[in-house]
């Protein structure tokens, strides 16, 4: 086993992670799909994988589950390399694949004692971690149907409930609330939030709301590298440079812009959803409200709204992903 | 060898669970039953004739007018029914991605090859067991060769195991399933009749060539012979098959 630098600071820090992974780079064929990721996930931690489609986030959950192994780099589950003791790695590990695909001709008790048999439970034991399995993700219902005449929603939910057999301590969740419906989507968030506590879990999720809901840490990945790692309120607030004030006023809408990019402090002025209204950017320690409502009176304008507006982590989102590219050069 | 008995359960659970077994053992029963009732029919005629004829009742042997063609025609019968059991093992699973979810639970490669191989061969040994009964239907006319008989059933095993083990190869080689069953169909009838090229070939090519015969090595045992060259022959098949398919799958680590 080399040194590594992160491994060296990691141990300066005294923590131990369950999931690491340095310098993770996989190509297909000359086209990188992971660029030199590194990042650590602790005991118990629940985190989310962010990113656009085909940013990279199934490349890595799959060498983490040692579907694939990585060009370079290293994987390392409960300190076993997943190159080395893949048998042992995948033990440990409970993974839903994305649009996970089951044994459509098996029924969802014969599919679950099959995956626990395969995952090691013992004869004797079988069909009570079936049936726990199958309790903690309401699919009792369906016990005896076919997977191929099942809705996508219990899919999904057989498909966690597989990944949860034999109690395994780490969770890798690929997109578990892909094509399921809003009342589904909230029933599967509950249920992953749930699983918390002392398993570890990963998931993706191309949708903020999700990723902000569920975890406690965020690593955003775009085009294979990570651009930004923490939780969704320090990335809400660090990245939030500036700050829009909504308002909306009745008057000739040339001069009011003119008016508005006159003030100190304001960066920009542009026209808002509705007619009347503008969005007004400033910075993010200014708070000009008062300022742009008296100038509104002065001027004898009808001022019909006025109220900033949160930066969503969805800009956050699309500033991190675009932005990108331009940041990269600025180093 | 982790995750033989899963595996296995599994196959054996969806291959009966799917159509494709009962209408393939359907038609192969079909036909083996009719290609026994052609032989035991002629066989019967012959005797008529031979009540007539002396020198014909010396010419008459069970062994050879009704085994061996049966044996014969239910080894070609095989040939073309295997393909259709063995071609979905691993195609479909990567065909619909049930592959990612097998191969990321804690079992070994080799375990899911023997396990699906030995799926499928136990399929066959049910199949041929179907047969068994025109066996007895020939004990109740006959005193018949019993010894001829069990080296013929052994025979068409190992010829099922060796069909069965290249099966398990093309499948794993694409995800689809017809694509597998075409190679399989092509490469056993290619080894089948590889013998026919024997006399063109020079003497040292023509030998390698009839080695390499499925056929030759099966014609043995419908003659009541065991030889343990020719059991050697089908167990060297298995395994080179078989450690090719394990190969075909590790090479999802370095060619992905």
């Amino acid at each position: 086993m080399g040194s590594h630098k992160t491994r060296e600071q990691d141990r300066q820090e005294g923590v131990s992670a369950v999931i690491e992974v340095e310098q993770l780079t996989k190509l297909y064929g000359p086209l990188p799909a992971l660029r030199e990721v590194s990042f650590r996930v602790e005991q118990g931690e629940i985190v989310g994988f962010l990113g656009p489609n085909g940013a990279g986030k199934t490349t890595a959950l799959r060498i983490l589950t040692c579907f694939i192994p990585p060009t370079s780099g290293f994987a390392r589950i409960a300190g076993l390399d997943c190159r080395e003791h893949p048998l042992e790695v995948r033990a440990k590990v409970g993974y839903l694949p994305e649009n996970i695909s089951l044994y459509s001709d098996m029924t969802v008790r014969r599919f679950l004692a099959f995956a626990a048999s395969a995952k090691g439970v013992p004869r004797s034991s079988r069909s009570a971690e079936v049936e726990r399995v199958m309790e903690r993700c309401s699919i009792m219902e369906v016990e005896s149907r076919i997977i191929g005449h099942l809705s996508k929603g219990y899919r999904q939910r057989l498909g966690i409930a597989q990944a949860l057999l034999n109690d395994p301590p780490i969770l890798i969740f690929d997109e578990p609330t892909i094509g399921l419906d809003p009342a589904q989507i909230v029933e599967i968030r509950s249920l992953v939030k749930e699983l918390g506590g002392e398993r570890t879990i990963i998931l993706s999720s191309h949708i903020l709301p999700e990723v902000s809901q569920i975890c406690q840490r965020v690593l955003v990945i775009n085009r294979g590298q990570i651009v930004a790692t923490d939780t969704p309120a320090n990335l809400t607030s660090q990245l939030r440079r500036t700050q829009q004030v909504r308002i909306q006023v009745e008057g000739p809408s040339a001069e009011i812009r003119e008016e508005f990019a006159a003030l100190k402090g304001v960066l920009r002025v542009q026209p808002g959803d509705e007619p009347g209204t503008y969005l007004v950017e400033t910075d993010r320690h200014e708070d000009l409200r008062p300022e742009l409502a008296r100038r509104v009176v002065a001027r004898g304008w009808q001022l019909r709204e006025l109220r900033t507006q949160e930066v969503s982590l969805e800009e956050i989102f699309m500033e991190l992903v675009t932005e990108e590219g331009p940041r990269e050069e600025m180093k | 060898m982790k995750g033989f008995f899963p595996v296995y359960g599994k196959e054996m659970y969806r291959i009966f669970a799917s159509p494709i077994f009962y209408v393939v053992a359907f038609i192969f029963l079909t036909l083996a039953g009719y290609f026994f009732y052609y032989a035991v029919a002629s066989y019967s005629l012959l005797s008529f004739q031979a009540g007539r004829n002396p020198f014909l009742a010396q010419q008459l042997n069970l062994s050879e007018m009704v085994l061996e063609p049966f044996f014969g025609s239910v080894g070609i019968v095989l040939l073309l029914m295997v393909p259709l059991i063995t071609m979905g093992l691993f195609a479909e699973e990567k065909k619909t991605g049930t592959v990612e979810l097998l191969l990321t639970y804690p079992i070994s490669d080799r375990g899911v090859v023997l396990g699906k191989y030995t799926a499928a061969l136990s399929v066959l040994a049910l199949m041929l067991t179907g047969t068994l009964p025109a066996m007895v239907v020939l004990s109740v006319l006959t005193t018949p060769p019993w010894a001829t008989i069990f080296s013929g059933y052994l025979g068409l095993l190992l010829m099922s195991s060796a069909f069965v083990s290249l099966g398990v190869l093309a499948s794993s080689l694409t995800q689809h399933q017809i694509v597998a069953a075409a190679v399989t169909f092509g490469a056993l009838l290619l080894l089948w009749i590889i013998g026919w090229a024997q006399t063109m070939a020079g003497p040292d090519l023509g030998s390698v060539l009839a080695y390499l015969s499925l056929l030759s090595h099966f014609e043995t045992f419908t003659k009541g012979v065991l030889d343990s060259r020719d059991i050697l022959y089908y167990g060297l098949f298995v395994t080179f098959s078989l450690f090719a398919t394990l190969r075909v799958l590790e090479s999802r680590h370095w060619r992905a």
